[in-house]
């Protein structure tokens, strides 16, 4: 076999694993989702983030407009400390609130933001008041089976 | 009441012989793995010649890449197939069969793809290595290189080991991406899942650096111990035939069970939470 016909199969050999790994990575995987677009930081204390998890989806009106950066616990007000990465693109009333959602019954978690009425919108850094914790089906069972249980003892 | 100490004596002699045999196995494991690291360092420190000859490990990618894509495709593929069929019979039960794309594409990228891969690179290239060597060492051409002063290390040993190591994580991703497209036949051209959730819930689920590139740093480090592996059986072979076919089967065995192992550790290092 000529040198020249060695060299264009190992091209070739090469620019398939190439090929290989953009599709997995494009069409297999979400590095579609991953936005090189300007984010915004801001921040949200959560009594119970439940099962969410670092680059959950923050969807407002069901739309992704952002990602959350990372999750730590703050051991001044004993919460749960949330930030958030809002894509620049889009902007919110100062007054806006987030919740913990989930998708589907037993789905992802993720965190939905409701915009509220303020004239000034959330700048970098700022910190959201309004939140809502991730609702824990446990606690829900509890509530639901003692109720019913009140009920039942009437 | 007399012990007599005949029986005793050969009884502890027995026993000083199976210690012995003990001792002289943990030895020469020693022995072996050393040997092994030192190819291994060899290997390394000669790197140098891939840059100065790239022509010599392109000769090796062509010969270990492209001449084992066919049985890496084909086996891809029927993968897919089978990982649609049966994933889909299991997820039909709970009516999930959307989640189908992200069972086929986690399992391919994270384990089957490199572990599958890795084990027919033993199979398809790794004897071939073995027996390229070996046979090069049976006919003493390794020795008349060295008479020459060619450095065989350098010149047979480290293209090949750098063309390993090069090809398997793209026969790894070959394989990957032939399989999901095998799943996504079976599952939206035979079954008939709809082709909008096998995608999106697949893109959803797999992330590109838990996933994607976790799966091609396994099918690197299986790569060059794959290749490591086979180009020390070849390198240490007893120089017969006998020798020449006692490595080649090695190689196979060695480079499975150690694929195998190192799976499971890099898959606790890597998914665990």
């Amino acid at each position: 076999m000529t040198r020249d016909k060695t060299d264009f199969l190992v091209g070739l050999f090469i620019l398939l694993g190439l090929l290989a790994l953009v599709f997995l990575a494009l069409r297999a995987g979400n590095m579609s989702s991953f936005t090189f677009a300007s984010t915004y930081k801001v921040q949200a204390y959560f009594d119970n983030v439940g099962g969410l998890k670092v680059r959950a989806p923050i969807k407002s009106s069901g739309v992704v407009v952002g990602r959350v950066s990372s999750i730590g616990f703050d051991n001044q007000r004993f919460q749960a400390l949330v930030s958030m990465d809002l894509e620049s693109a889009y902007e919110f009333p100062a007054d806006s609130s987030v919740a913990i959602l989930t998708s589907g019954l037993l789905g992802e978690q993720y965190i939905g933001l409701t915009p509220g009425g303020d004239d000034k919108n959330l700048a970098n850094g700022s910190t959201i008041g309004f939140t809502q914790s991730a609702v824990v089906l446990e606690d829900l069972i509890s509530k639901f089976l003692y109720s019913s249980a009140e009920g039942a003892g009437k | 009441m007399s012990p007599s100490p005949q029986p005793n004596g050969s009884v502890m002699q027995a026993g000083v012989r199976q210690v012995r045999a003990l001792g002289r196995w943990l030895i020469e494991l020693i022995m072996g793995l050393g040997a092994f690291a030192r190819l291994f360092a060899q290997i390394l420190a000669r790197s140098g010649v891939v840059l100065r000859r790239p022509r010599l490990t392109a000769q090796q990618i062509h010969f270990i890449g492209n001449h084992s894509l066919l049985i890496i495709g084909v086996s891809g593929l029927f993968v897919g197939f089978v990982l649609g069929l049966q994933g889909y019979y299991t997820l039909n039960r709970y009516g999930s069969e959307e989640a189908l794309g992200l069972l086929v594409t986690l399992s391919l990228t994270r384990e089957l793809g490199p572990v599958v891969t890795a084990l027919l690179f033993a199979g398809r290239a790794g004897t071939s290595l073995t027996a390229e060597i070996g046979l090069m060492k049976a006919g003493e051409q390794l020795a008349a290189m060295e008479v020459m002063a060619v450095d065989p290390i350098r010149r047979v040993l480290t293209p090949r080991f750098w063309g390993g190591v090069i090809a398997m994580p793209i026969l790894a991703a070959v394989f990957s991406m032939v399989g999901v497209l095998g799943g996504w036949f079976v599952g939206v051209i035979l079954i008939g899942i709809d082709p909008g959730a096998f995608w999106s819930q697949m893109q959803s689920g797999v992330d590109v650096v838990d996933d994607v590139l976790n799966g091609v740093i396994k099918s690197v480090v299986f790569g060059a111990v794959v290749t490591l592996i086979a180009l020390y059986q070849g390198w240490t072979t007893r120089a017969t035939p006998e020798g020449v076919s006692r490595a080649t089967t090695r190689t196979v065995v060695d480079g499975a069970l150690a694929v195998l192992g190192l799976d499971f550790l890099m898959t606790a290092l890597m998914f665990a939470q």
